[in-house]
């Protein structure tokens, strides 16, 4: 049993409910099987609710690549990179092959995500911090002026449409298609959400996070930290192209939008406000995005980046666990009867 | 390519260049007073650039003479640094220097994000766009391409003053070198009475005061709109990067070649000119990972 | 004679007008312990950092099994055998003192699994025994930021230990630790080394430990290797007792 204390750090996030199993712990695992058990549900329960899910849960794959970098120290401000490229992959792929089946779709946007990563990952990882942050930034703004200029193969701003895939070989229309893909996020979000859990307790994935603490003991260990930063790199941006080839496809349509600086900081911010590297954070953080956003903006669109800003401030200097690290709180009051809580 | 349009890149290339310049000396003195990127340096270049033109508006409506342009662009960049850098610092960085440096970057970000939002509530979305100051100076005349003395003369002029000011500043005036002395070292200076708190705010008013003068200077040159910001504070964040963060003379140097670069390429490949000065930046870090004229710091083990 | 284990031709390294190492040539040979002392300054840390390749010499070459390793990284020279204990401990400081040594076991072993849960490896009851052998067997699942000075250098012992080096270099392994402790924490540490086969050099001040553990003892000052010989002769030696002796004093 570890007796770590969660320190109150922002970029810490070693605020990991799923080691141990504590009362704490165990009643916090219901309620995220309760959770998961009401997204299931919702296309039957609250149909109105379904789209909402559905971006929620594709926004919240991208947040989980951000979130996973968060557990090195590191901040990138420009993942939606991955996010769009992994959706213009599968919007590429179906205009050349029309009625492509989309788990190739899928597939395809997620290559082309990991293998941007690795191309970009090998320059990036050479910097940590602020480099590392505004070069990621960089990146995408590039991305971004070659899909606005290069308008004869991007469509430009208007972007291109992603047609329908096949499934299993057969067309579906238009709600069946919308089943298919809520249900495949659900198992994407749960398996990859178990996956990224299981990665950090790994030992590739603790030789990561020592990115964090201690580059030199790194070095003298044998491992080279570019290797380590890059290793959570590629998984990151992979996380994002899934999230961003599914919500290519429940859009129907991929625009440059997709990489728009903005994008990348509601990812961070995202991350953050969910209790910065926790996985189920990232997609509680999502959904609650989400759902103000779809019902504030009509009321604040023209100051929705302010309130963002707002939030972010406030979480980052009064409740730097997001979230998360709330909800533990207020599990901890419960289960810590004999109050050995601090 | 003729001798026209040669020099016809050349001037765009210097002109731009120069502004380029001092909004990243901005950002390179605060980096390299405080180690602080402040994202939102790009958002007071842009209300430095909306300020003046509503102001030059509204005054030259009352009948002034377009000349009083130009004091008024320092006017709304003084009042940039003081109404806005000044309670930044004071009300929000102060609280987070001990924190890490991403923890850093993030409030700086969301800074931008509200400010972003701010300029939009302020100014709407339409651009603005006011050339009296640019008409005030006329043309030149070089080998036969026309050319505004404003970019040509005036905004090159600008920035070497700026260069040569801050040298002079940094290395010969007291402030200067109290600000130096912090930081080298912030707890040796504050053990030899300097008030660390009172410089980190001057610097920080000085850059945000570069910012706001870069956004003055350009606003006669272009259409002012938002997401200038945005582009602002990764394109001097370039130069900077390029030219090793806190080089003052380095962020010259870079910001002249990035400028040239981009302006050539406006000629020669116009769709890929805004891309030309984050290949520039890829290319130097790929060959000196900590910038042309920054050094490498090795850690003390 | 035998061949050296880690061998050093005519290293020089130069910091501004210092000169930290000038022109160091010396051998170490398998299974011995080598103490080195001498005042602060006189470029002793530095001789570790150009071994390790932390730093480069600007002349001379550093041979490990009679192969060149002074082009290559610290992490190319951990993997022929070479480990380092440093002054001020580097730990990883959001992990446990055990989870420290799981890291550097996955590390040695180049551990590439992605699913496993790091705690539950093979090598965790080696590590436990590691722990207990320093003395650390009761903060195994405390995170290391709130060990003390003492403990967080054990540990980093531990962590170099846990590499099953050839060749461990430390630096000062018992400063901070309580001098109380200081004797049995480095009886303990020889005897590990010897049985484990494992030769040693380590800068030290406290001369006690210096004439109780160290089979060779090699003397530092500008830069350079001054004197060398056994214990006995060293710290009975008259510029030793006036240059190094009478300071730490």
């Amino acid at each position: 049993m570890s007796t770590r204390t969660d320190q109150p750090d922002t970029t810490a996030g070693k605020t990991s409910p799923e080691k141990g199993a504590s009362p704490m712990k165990s009643a916090l695992s219901l309620l995220w099987i309760i959770g998961i058990a009401a997204v299931v549900a919702v296309p039957f329960v609250a149909p109105s609710l379904k789209l909402l899910f559905t971006f929620a849960m594709a926004k919240g794959l991208g947040v989980l690549g951000v979130t996973v970098l968060l557990r090195a120290g590191q901040v990138s401000f420009g993942h939606a990179l991955y996010f769009g490229i992994a959706a213009y992959a599968g919007a590429f792929l179906m205009t050349a092959m029309p009625s492509t089946d989309f788990l190739i779709v899928l597939l395809a946007g997620v290559a082309g995500a990991t293998l941007a990563s690795i191309f970009v990952g090998l320059f990036v990882v050479r910097y940590r911090g602020i480099f590392f942050g505004m070069l990621n930034l960089a990146f995408s703004m590039i991305f971004w002026s070659i899909l606005e200029k290069f308008y004869h193969y991007t469509g430009g701003a208007d972007g291109i449409r992603l047609e329908r895939p096949t499934v299993f070989g057969s067309a579906l229309n238009f709600n069946d298609f919308g089943m298919i893909l809520y249900y495949v996020l659900v198992a994407l979000m749960v398996g990859l959400g178990w996956y990224t859990m299981r990665w950090f307790n790994s030992p590739v994935g603790n030789l990561f996070q020592t990115i964090k603490t201690n580059e030199t003991r790194l070095e003298y260990l044998g491992v080279s930290p570019k290797r380590a930063l890059l290793s959570g790199y590629v998984l990151s941006a992979a996380l994002c192209g899934v999230g961003g080839v599914m919500m290519g496809m429940a859009q129907g349509v991929v625009t440059p939008e997709y990489v728009w600086w903005v994008r990348s900081a509601e990812m961070v911010f995202i991350a953050v406000l969910g209790g910065a590297g926790s996985v189920q954070g990232a997609f509680l953080g999502a959904l609650i995005y989400e759902a103000v956003r779809t019902y504030a903006s009509v009321y604040a669109g023209d100051v929705w980046q302010m309130i963002l800003g707002g939030f972010l401030l406030i979480i980052i200097l009064f409740a730097p666990g997001g979230l998360i690290g709330i909800l533990e709180s207020l599990f901890k009051r419960k289960s810590d009867k004999k109050g050995g809580g601090k | 390519m003729n001798l026209a349009i040669f020099l016809l890149a050349l001037f765009d290339g210097v002109a731009y260049a120069a502004l380029v310049f001092i909004v990243a000396l901005g950002l390179t003195l605060i980096f390299g007073v405080m180690r602080i990127l402040n994202v939102a340096h790009g958002s007071l270049y842009a209300i430095g650039a909306y300020a003046t033109v509503s102001l030059t508006g509204y005054v030259l409506a009352l009948g002034f003479a377009p000349v009083l342009a130009f004091p008024l662009m320092i006017v709304s960049a003084v009042l940039v640094g003081i109404a806005i850098g000044g309670p930044l610092e004071y009300f929000l960085l102060r609280r987070i220097y001990d924190k890490s440096e991403v923890l850093q970057l993030l409030v700086t970000f969301a800074v931008f994000m509200i400010l972003e939002d701010v300029q939009r509530l302020v100014w709407g979305t339409q651009p603005y766009f006011d050339s009296s100051a640019l008409q005030v100076l006329g043309n030149v005349s070089v080998f036969g391409v026309t050319y505004t003395a404003y970019q040509l003369i005036l905004l090159p002029l600008i920035a070497v003053v700026l260069l040569l000011g801050m040298r002079f500043f940094l290395r010969r005036t007291v402030t200067g070198k109290l600000i130096t002395a912090t930081t080298e070292d912030r707890e040796a200076a504050q053990s030899i009475g300097i008030d660390a708190d009172k410089v980190f705010l001057f610097t920080f008013v000085i850059g945000a005061v570069l910012a706001g003068l870069g956004g003055a200077l350009a606003s006669p040159t272009t259409s002012i709109l938002p997401g200038m910001g945005a582009d602002m504070i990764v394109l001097s964040f370039a130069v900077v990067a390029t030219a090793g963060l806190g080089q003052i003379e380095g962020a010259a140097l870079t910001a002249l070649m990035i400028g040239l670069g981009r302006s050539f390429a406006v000629y020669l490949y116009p769709e890929i000119s805004v891309l030309v000065p984050y290949l520039i930046m890829v290319l130097v870090l790929l060959v000196r990972p900590e910038g042309l004229f920054g050094s490498p710091a090795a850690r003390k083990i | 004679m035998t061949d050296a284990l880690l061998e050093t031709r005519d290293l020089v390294i130069k910091f501004g007008g210092v000169t930290a190492a000038d022109h160091v040539s010396l051998k170490i040979h398998a299974g011995r312990n080598l103490a080195i002392i001498g005042p602060n300054g006189a470029g002793k840390t530095t001789f570790l950092n150009i071994c390790t390749g932390w730093l480069k010499p600007s002349q001379g070459q550093v041979l490990f099994e009679g192969r060149d390793i002074t082009p290559l990284p610290p992490r190319k020279i951990v993997d022929r055998g070479v480990a380092r204990a440093f002054q001020i401990p580097q730990l990883f400081t959001e992990h446990t003192a055990l989870e420290n040594l799981l890291i550097a076991v996955s590390a040695r072993d180049k551990r590439r699994n992605t699913v496993m849960d790091m705690t539950q490896i093979p090598e965790r009851a080696e590590m436990l025994h590691l722990l207990d052998m320093v003395g650390c067997a009761d903060v195994a699942d405390t995170v290391v930021v709130e060990l003390s000075e003492g403990q967080r250098k054990l540990i980093d012992i531990a962590i170099a230990l846990a590499l099953k080096p050839k060749l461990l270099l430390m630096d000062e392994p018992t400063s901070g630790v309580a001098s109380s402790e200081k004797h049995s924490i480095m009886k303990i540490l020889i005897g590990a080394l010897k049985e484990a086969e494992v030769t040693s050099v380590f800068v030290e001040h406290d001369m006690g430990i210096v004439e109780n553990y160290a089979d060779e003892v090699a003397v530092w000052n500008n830069g350079n290797m001054q004197l060398r010989g056994t214990p006995a002769e060293i710290l009975e030696h008259p510029d030793v007792i006036r240059d190094v002796i009478g300071e730490v004093a």
